[in-house]
């Protein structure tokens, strides 16, 4: 078969035409609305931000309150196997001391020895575990969230002893029949595999804050976008002073405590 | 050659049917594990890695040993050794391929393993360790097995091996360090997070491997028919001699740094191990047993007249290898994990399960090592040479 140069004109101008109508098209139907937590209005879809981080005021949590572990651990299908050896948790509490060693002393005041606080995965900026991953089973978003693949993730958990907030749990027997009740809507993992807090990805896609921070009756934890001047949590800590875990590490932690 | 495997005394069968009964006890105890998930292991959220990643870490040492003898032959032409480079480049085989198992072993999901290739991190140490223990292996077995059938046909090996053989002594040192790096380069573990962290790995394999080697010598010489010669065995227990120094001397620099600068985050780990933290002493008993059998077997190899007789000389290696394989093989991974990042001291107890897989391994490694042995037992008593390899003279 052989081609004149007009017919070839026209094969090379439609194909062009079909790169460029996507990019032409899609913003009638693929917009998403940028919901910035703090502002009101509803979100229509996705919640996006260049970076997500959040602010725990703990001086604001009642003694053995557990509603945002209860509300994220319910969420995301996290078993309770009952024994220190084999537990699953994502977002826990800890003495004051064991969060921030370093600013502890016998003469601080009895509130804040005897306070405990959440801690969950940091989501740092510059993350060890994921630059120690062997398979990119975890992995940074541009937005900020450090992701786990579960299906990726081969368990050698080199990742549970690069992180040096403890934040992460490997499955070490299969997690499924501890489970209280299952949410069909959240994956379950398997055994082997090496799981931690997600920032709820998978709410925010749907428009959704973190189950942790609506859980709170507080509002002691907030969440939102750090690099957005005008958010609520940019402006918290702007004004409130307020603490990272292990910051001296470089990893750059984004979980910011008010206490 | 192989089939000079299958020919044996009967202390020599029973001891292979003893190492397959162990493999098999380990093969049912870990398709135990593969059912249930890695809980059957005392290792826990806290203690994430125990005594597979520890004889791993371990073992991996005992690779890189076999350079000690490479080194010295072929870069110094140090004669003596010719004899017994292949013994040392066996028993790399077989060490690598025990760590390579114990690695396997401690995964969650084996079936995934693949996708360290599928997926390479190249930030990722664990990535670039698969690349160079199985690239060792890989040298390892070449090079071993090549020289061996020469020696057998009593001709010249391949011009191409010699490079090989060069590739191998850098190639030595990087395994260990690579491992070393795994440790050495976490935000949160300041037990490990020492730059002396390599350099101590090294020390301490250069010791505890050629220590291995000169027992197997002199097992081979008492029950193999085969001497490898009193020189090499003398030469080996120098090399024993001076790396163990210089292992008992950075763990001391460790000390020096943690407990002069008496930053707690670097104290507290060296006092879980020697004096327990917390109430928890666990390895208290053991380190303080690695410490004296280090320093006892220290001064006996010190001494010439002490280390030129061979009972003596045995046991002080034995001294060596459970010194070290304690320091290393129980001591070192665990105790970057207690205390927690949170402060809290779990301890760690291996299972009967983990100590039956951990043993099935081991047997695997002696089950090769056995085997690769008796190949170059029956080709050197057949030859009867005093073996002067072609290529080691090299000129």
């Amino acid at each position: 078969m052989t081609t004149n140069r007009r017919e070839f004109l026209k094969i090379a101008g439609a194909s062009a035409l079909t790169l460029v109508t996507p990019s032409l098209l899609s913003p009638l139907w693929a917009r998403e609305t940028v919901r910035i937590p703090g502002q009101d209005f509803t979100p229509v879809k996705a919640l996006m931000a260049k970076r997500w981080a959040m602010v725990i005021d703990a001086s604001k949590c009642p003694p053995d309150c557990t509603d945002c572990i209860t509300a994220c651990h319910t969420v995301h299908n996290v078993p309770d196997f009952g024994n220190p050896k084999d537990e699953v948790k994502w977002i826990w509490t800890e003495p004051f001391a064991a969060v921030f060693p370093d600013e502890n002393h016998p003469y601080r005041e009895q509130g804040l020895q005897k306070m405990r606080l959440p801690v969950l995965c940091n989501h740092c900026e510059n993350p060890p575990c994921v630059r120690v991953c062997p398979t990119k089973a975890t992995f940074r978003r541009p937005d900020g969230i450090v992701m786990m693949d579960y299906h990726r993730c081969i368990g050698c958990r080199l990742c549970m002893a690069a992180c040096p907030y403890g934040a992460r749990s490997m499955n070490f027997r299969d997690p499924r029949p501890f489970i209280t009740k299952i949410n069909p809507d959240f994956p379950t993992r398997t055994k082997g595999v090496v799981e931690k807090c997600n920032f709820c990805a998978e709410r925010l896609a749907q428009g959704k804050l973190p189950a942790c921070v609506l859980a709170c009756r507080q509002n002691a934890i907030l969440f939102g976008d750090l690099n957005d001047s005008t958010s609520d949590i940019r402006k918290l800590i702007g004004k409130r002073f307020n603490l990272r875990r292990k910051a001296h590490l470089g990893t750059a932690p984004q979980i910011y405590y008010i206490l | 050659m192989l089939e000079k495997a299958l020919k044996g005394s009967r202390g020599y069968w029973i001891w292979i049917i003893f190492l397959l009964v162990m493999m098999t006890i380990g093969v049912l105890f870990y398709l135990h594990q593969l059912d249930y998930g890695l809980g059957v292991t005392g290792m826990s959220r806290d203690v994430s890695w125990g005594l597979y990643i520890a004889q791993f870490t371990f073992l991996v040492g005992v690779a890189a040993s076999a350079v000690m003898l490479v080194l010295p032959y072929y870069l110094h032409d140090y004669k003596a050794f010719g004899k017994i480079t292949v013994l040392g480049e066996f028993l790399a085989v077989a060490a690598v391929i025990m760590c390579i198992l114990f690695v396997f072993v401690d995964l969650g999901q084996p079936s995934r393993v693949m996708n360290v290739l599928l997926h390479p991190q190249p930030t990722s140490i664990l990535f670039w360790d698969m690349i160079v223990l199985s690239g060792y292996l890989l040298i390892n077995i070449i090079t071993g097995w090549m020289i061996l059938s020469c020696n057998r046909r009593e001709v010249p090996p391949p011009g191409w091996i010699k490079p090989l053989i060069y590739l191998s002594i850098p190639w030595a040192i990087s395994i260990h360090t690579v491992t070393a790096f795994i440790y050495a380069g976490l935000p949160g573990r300041s037990f490990w997070l020492t730059a002396i962290m390599a350099p101590r790995f090294l020390a301490s394999a250069f010791a505890s491997g050629p220590a291995l080697l000169i027992l197997f010598c002199l097992i081979l010489k008492r029950y193999g028919r085969f001497d490898a010669g009193d020189r090499a065995i003398q030469a080996l227990s120098k090399i024993v001699v001076y790396a163990l120094a210089a292992s008992i001397f950075f763990v001391l620099m460790e000390l020096f740094t943690a407990f002069y600068s008496q930053i707690p985050e670097q104290t507290r780990h060296f006092q879980y191990l020697f004096a327990g933290l917390d109430d928890h002493h666990n390895l208290v008993p053991w380190m303080w047993t690695s410490a004296v059998l280090a320093f006892a077997a220290l001064t006996m190899l010190i001494i010439p007249s002490i280390r030129r007789r061979e009972e003596w000389l045995a046991i002080a290696c034995v001294f060596v290898f459970v010194s070290l394989w304690i320091e290393k093989g129980l001591g070192l991974v665990v105790t970057g994990f207690i205390p927690s990042p949170l402060e809290t001291v779990t301890e760690y107890f291996p299972t009967g399960a983990e100590i039956a897989i951990t043993a099935g391994v081991w047997a695997i490694g002696f089950l090769i090592l056995t085997l690769l042995y008796k190949i170059f037992i029956s080709v050197y008593s057949e030859t009867g040479s005093d073996d002067n390899r072609p290529v080691a003279n090299g000129k």
